[in-house]
């Protein structure tokens, strides 16, 4: 069924007795073309993309879970492409272009709002780099204003611009960037993607992967063996156990990463505004709570629930940047875990084994990538050659000395 | 992460007085190695999902480099040992 402000009004009249699930629960086949290991927002992106773009439609999606259940469901909903490095922009300006039409492409309402995304900067080096990163986006033809501290001051009058331990001088802007209701993301795609013909099978942990001649010809799975002709992985903060069942040893390391929703306010903050200095960013979603967070906990786990001293931290450093923040009330935090990579940037490649696919280290900036990510491995697992925006985001690149180190902090993850 | 670490040397304290390094069981190879063991010294992780032992600096106590033994999963810790009755560390 094609949702339309028809279809909600006809439904009306009938009572809404009309509505069908979005998607089915198909028991598994013996074999599918594809099998995609993980039903996160990037597994489901690349299985709608797989038959939207490719007419690759004998797929299945298998996730140990529920659909939204793991990092999609997980994240702050926050979408840009403010990136600096080559192998960086031009993917993740793709998926802002994607994110713009995606509504209509898979016909679901995903909330996609560019409210516009600021960094704010505290001292004359750091406008420097933000400036060096506004001039490179521009060199990608993607859109950056930096604005200067009163630019900031007209926009969000209640921060704290006068900090005695970071005066804020000013902001790196993406207007195009905001929000996206990440939950309606995964819905979005499994609906689009089971109407093709793909079956999303939940509750179906992958326990092994079964390999004859040097090839996968299957996974084990809680619900029985089911054969395939390419396995793609898209498992997240998960890849390295499933990686470990084709003795694969991954450039990754799991972490917990903890966010935050207030109580509902009224309107307050308009954009997205981080404030890396103090390892905070902040949102206000359409229902009124500030949803919020800080940088991973630092140590690694797959439990997806962090330490309450990460929780003081990423409250005083809100606090430090909104005073206003200090008499409002958290409803609620969680944790999610995060394929940290070596070089803080993704892996879409091929591997060692010819028809397995591997898509991971997405770190803590998957949820953005979403539409890119499934475009770009579904172009891989499709042609067996990657895309061209994707095409820096080699499993091999560590070894050639080709990182894409957006933050320069080396390979030590818990500083990504 | 369990909220206290037991020092071998100044008992159990809060987490926060630990700073972490990570993973115990990588060693340092030799500087003639080669490309791949070094490859993999510093890019390749275990990553495991449950008993992991990793290194922990007790920068707010005693300063001694500590081995802690610790569940990924479960958070729990087993054991923490001095680095140094490790033998030669990374």
């Amino acid at each position: 069924m094609r949702y339309s402000a028809f279809s909600v009004f006809l439904n009306a009249l009938k009572g809404n007795k009309g509505w069908k699930p979005a998607w089915r629960s198909p028991v598994p086949k013996n074999h599918y073309d594809v099998i995609i290991v993980g039903g996160g927002g990037h597994g489901l992106s690349t299985a709608y993309y797989l038959a939207k773009e490719f007419g690759i439609t004998n797929v299945a999606v298998l996730e140990k879970g529920y659909v939204g259940s793991g990092n999609v469901g997980r994240n702050t909903t926050i979408i840009r492409s403010n990136y600096l490095l080559e192998g960086n922009n031009p993917f993740y300006e793709l998926s802002m272009k994607l994110w713009e039409g995606l509504e209509q492409d898979f016909n679901f309402n995903a909330m996609v709002s560019q409210r516009g995304v600021l960094n704010l900067y505290h001292s004359d080096a750091q406008r420097d780099a933000y400036t060096r990163r506004g001039n490179a986006m521009r060199l990608h033809g993607v859109d950056s204003e930096l604005l200067d501290r009163n630019g900031v001051r007209q926009m969000l009058p209640f921060l704290d611009f006068d900090n005695a331990r970071f005066p804020i001088q000013g902001a790196l802007m993406q207007r195009r960037g905001g929000t996206v209701r990440h939950d309606a993301v995964a819905w979005g795609y499994a609906r689009g993607a089971d109407s093709r013909g793909v079956d999303i099978i939940q509750n179906c942990e992958v326990k092994g992967i079964r390999r004859e001649n040097g090839r996968v010809v299957g996974v084990e799975t809680s619900l029985g063996f089911i054969g395939c002709g390419k396995l793609a992985l898209a498992a997240a903060g998960n890849s390295t156990t499933v990686a470990d069942m084709v003795d694969m040893k991954l450039p990754i390391e799991s972490h917990v990463l903890q966010a935050f929703v207030s109580e509902g306010l009224k309107p307050f903050i308009d954009n997205v505004v981080t404030f890396g200095a103090g390892h905070f960013y902040v949102s206000q979603s359409d229902k009124g709570g500030l949803v919020f967070g800080g940088d991973i906990d630092g140590y690694n786990s797959y439990a997806q629930r962090g330490n309450l001293a990460t929780v003081e931290h990423v409250a005083e450093a809100g606090v430090a940047m909104i005073p206003a923040l200090s008499r409002v009330r958290v409803l609620r935090s969680w944790g999610g875990v995060m394929d940290m990579s070596m070089d803080g940037s993704p892996i879409i490649d091929r591997t060692h084994i010819d028809n397995l696919y591997l898509n991971a280290g997405w770190c803590y900036g998957g949820f953005k990538a979403t539409p890119a990510s499934g475009f770009c491995y579904a172009h891989l697992i499709a042609t067996n050659e990657p895309h061209e925006t994707g095409r820096a985001f080699r499993l091999d690149r560590f070894a050639r000395g080709k990182m894409i180190d957006e933050k320069g902090v080396g390979a030590q993850p818990n500083l990504h | 992460m369990a909220s206290l670490i037991a020092c071998p040397h100044c008992g159990p304290r809060p987490k926060e007085e630990f700073t972490i390094r990570g993973d115990a069981g990588i060693a340092r190879p030799l500087p003639d190695a080669g490309e791949d063991e070094w490859h993999a010294y510093v890019y390749l992780r275990d990553n495991p999902r449950g008993r992991h032992k990793e290194h922990w600096h007790h920068t707010s106590g005693c300063r001694r480099w500590l081995v802690v033994e610790r569940d990924t999963m479960t958070h729990a810790i087993y054991t923490v040992t001095d680095a140094s009755a490790q033998g030669e560390t990374a």
